[in-house]
């Protein structure tokens, strides 16, 4: 049942805190879309999603259904419950001022008020600030709906207009959880013309998990980093 | 591409032997050269560098691979900070590629990939924390561990996808050289992991060098 529904434009930010056992569905409206995210715990932002840990312990180098996104604590902060983009890249950061400015030009907000051409780091920073957060606090990302895979010798390789119009992605959130969200460029995307497409954004209850959930039984791993998450859930006294 | 070092460890200003389990972390100037050796072979060096002058500027492992479209690092590699600025080259490497995706181990991520009954096993991560604890005065904390380089470490990605953490390419004697184009913090933790072939299931000692720049 859906509780919230939005749209957010190209180029954007947005935060927000999604409560444990909720859905976050994202839509890329046009195709070709990308969201960065980050995420925290609420009540110890020193516990963060973690890239690195997150492709070990499922030994893959990009993001799908099945897949959880861990912290650094050996906790699983969301599950992907839901995928019709199939890779979803978590190696490579966000877009930053000079590299949209190099790429497609300086749109200042004085230029364009609220079309300018914003980038995902300042969008991170903005977000983050809100919570406490700062440079320091700055993680390797997702980037949703992005896909860069590798050759035989490690190059690396951006595919253009991966996403197609609606495919969507449905994380469920495992913990309480900080998300920072942009919808600007991937840093690889280096189509000709800024990319501004639109993200829809809904937010919903999630049923309740069975034994047999595919997250949960996607790989042994997950079956302990939800054991964690019990332990967590069960036996901490503040939640922490 | 394998490259060799013509600097000589008799001309180095600093050595030191690191042993598996314990941590490094100390400055390197500006122009010095900074050489990590694998003293006895299949060793991993979990390492992180900083600006020394505003440690929220660090290495940034999707800026590096980004900026030179290659996941693997190794001669040439120029180490991106989050600001977008070259802090290190890698100058000379006689293992041909490292790792910067797999991230360093730590005794939470040990519960999930081995067993919630191995979380006492010493980990990277906490060594980092330690030497963090005893180092109040360069300010990093918990807040500034991030994304780190595996040197010596072989994270094989395939076109699929897959992801594995395979036997190293290191071996005894081999080493890796990087020249600091800032004043940097060095943080290295010479890995005590047991449960994967990162160490060879023998964790050994790092020496660790440093020559004033040519």
């Amino acid at each position: 049942m859906s509780i919230y529904q939005t749209n957010l434009g190209g180029g954007k930010h947005w935060s927000f805190i999604m409560r444990r056992g909720h859905l976050l569905k994202l839509t890329d409206i046009e195709g070709s879309g990308n969201v960065g995210m980050l995420l925290y715990n609420p009540q110890n932002l020193l516990e963060r999603y973690n890239a690195p840990d997150t492709l070990k312990c499922q030994h893959t180098f990009f993001l799908t259904a099945g897949n959880c996104l861990y912290s650094d604590m050996g906790r699983i902060l969301a599950s992907i419950v839901a995928d019709d983009v199939g890779w979803h890249d978590t190696v490579c950061g966000t877009c930053n001022r000079e590299m949209v400015e190099q790429r497609w030009g300086a749109l200042s907000y004085q230029q364009a008020l609220n079309d300018w051409k914003q980038n995902g780091k300042d969008a991170f920073l903005v977000e983050g600030a809100k919570y406490g957060l700062g440079r320091r606090d700055n993680a390797a990302n997702i980037n949703f709906f992005s896909k860069v895979s590798v050759d035989g010798q490690g190059n690396m390789r951006f595919a253009t207009g991966h996403s197609r119009p609606g495919n969507s992605v449905t994380l469920r959130f495992e913990m309480d959880t900080l998300v920072l969200l942009h919808t600007c460029p991937h840093p690889l995307d280096e189509t000709p013309d800024y990319p501004r497409h639109p993200i829809a954004i809904e937010i919903a209850e999630a049923p309740p998990m069975e034994d047999d959930d595919h997250c949960k039984q996607s790989a042994p791993e997950n079956t302990r980093g939800f054991a964690n998450n019990a332990i967590f859930h069960q036996c901490s006294v503040a939640g922490h | 591409m394998l490259k060799e070092s013509t600097l000589r460890p008799e001309h180095a200003i600093f050595r030191r032997i690191v042993g598996a389990g314990d941590y490094f972390f100390e400055p390197v100037k500006s122009g010095q050269v900074i050489r990590i050796v694998d003293v006895e072979g299949n060793q991993a060096a979990d390492t992180l560098f900083y600006n020394a002058d505003d440690i929220a500027e660090r290495y940034s492992a999707v800026d590096t691979i980004r900026a030179q479209k290659n996941i693997y690092l190794g001669t040439g590699t120029k180490l991106i900070s989050t600001e977008g600025r070259v802090m290190l080259e890698i100058v000379a490497d006689t293992v041909g590629r490292h790792d910067t995706l797999g991230g360093a181990c730590a005794t939470e991520s040990n519960t999930v990939r081995y067993d919630l009954e191995r979380r006492h096993m010493h980990a990277c991560r906490d060594s980092w924390m330690l030497a963090v604890a005893l180092n109040e005065r360069y300010g990093v904390t918990k807040r500034d561990i991030t994304h780190n380089i595996n040197f010596f470490m072989n994270v094989p990605v395939d076109q699929t996808g897959r992801l594995d953490f395979d036997d190293g390419l290191s071996g005894p004697g081999k080493y890796v050289e990087m020249r600091a184009a800032m004043d940097v913090l060095v943080l290295i933790s010479n890995c005590p992991q047991l449960n994967n072939p990162c160490s060879g299931y023998n964790p050994t000692p790092l020496e660790i060098l440093v020559w004033n720049g040519p």
